[in-house]
């Protein structure tokens, strides 16, 4: 009962936050209310016992991602991009695709969604782990998967590296 | 009321991955598509947990952190190039940057 009601709660929140964010005019707006929709998304992580995925959520997505954001909108001067007007001229077309795209998943929820995905969260699950989340993830990370993982702060470097160079006025 | 099921967490999945795209596909803002993107790949770090807690595996979880590490790369790079771009050519508007075309 409290879950199904968290869920909707959670769930307004992300796609309210959503759709603030692609359209609102000022950007610092837009900034705010996708704060509120990955706010929305940390809470349906932490219903579904995924709690490092959760701090992960708010410290990197709110408290690094958005600062970043933030910083761009301040750094870059969109007064005279909020004058304008704010969707481009074939908006028209994109709306249509989505909106095939949309009746297609629609309709493959329709036709098999029910049958396929009824799973009740945790069905399938085996016994119940003695360890705790964060503890699962790390076993997993750095055994199974350790050569994505080093990949990863590959891509990582690369990125910061990317970004100096793209900022930088002269290298 | 229901139960909250794994078709629930993908119907908000899937909402929240079409409000990006439009997102993507209508703003002439770039830092509003790159906040769009954002959205979308929420939306698959959403399906991921959905299927990681239906299933009782942690692999779903570990994909949606490798998601994460390419939005916070992706993020970056792209903020970097808006700053590059409008050092260079004054705006932020995605249909005024026309330079390869003729």
């Amino acid at each position: 009962m409290l879950d199904t009601v968290l869920f909707y709660i959670f769930a307004a929140m992300t796609l309210l936050g959503g759709i603030l964010t692609i359209t609102r005019r000022s950007a610092v707006h837009s900034a705010i209310a996708l704060i509120t929709s990955l706010m929305g998304v940390a809470g349906l992580y932490l219903m579904q016992q995924a709690e490092f995925l959760f701090a992960v959520q708010i410290v990197l997505y709110i408290g690094g991602i958005m600062v970043l954001f933030l910083f761009v909108i301040m750094l870059v001067n969109l007064d005279e991009a909020a004058k304008e007007r704010q969707f481009s001229r074939y908006w028209l077309v994109g709306v249509a695709a989505v909106t095939a795209v949309g009746a297609e998943l629609a309709y493959f929820f329709y036709k098999g969604g029910p049958n396929a995905f009824h799973i009740e969260p945790g069905a399938l699950a085996a016994a119940p782990q003695a360890m705790g989340n964060t503890e699962v993830i790390a076993q997993s990370l750095f055994s199974e998967y350790l050569l994505p993982f080093e990949v990863a702060s590959l891509l990582l470097l690369v990125a910061v590296v990317g970004s100096v160079v793209m900022a930088k006025k002269r290298i | 009321m229901h139960p909250i099921t794994t078709v629930h967490y993908l119907v908000l999945s899937v909402a929240l991955l079409l409000i990006g795209t439009v997102g993507v596909l209508t703003r002439r803002n770039i830092v509003i598509i790159l906040m769009s993107i954002e959205l979308i790949l929420n939306a698959v770090n959403i399906n991921l947990i959905a299927f990681s807690h239906a299933w009782g595996k942690p692999q779903g979880q570990i994909f949606a952190i490798f998601v994460i590490t390419d939005a916070v790369a992706e993020a970056a790079v792209g903020l970097g190039i808006l700053i590059a771009l409008f050092r260079n050519k004054e705006t932020v508007l995605a249909d005024e940057i026309d330079l390869l075309k003729w």
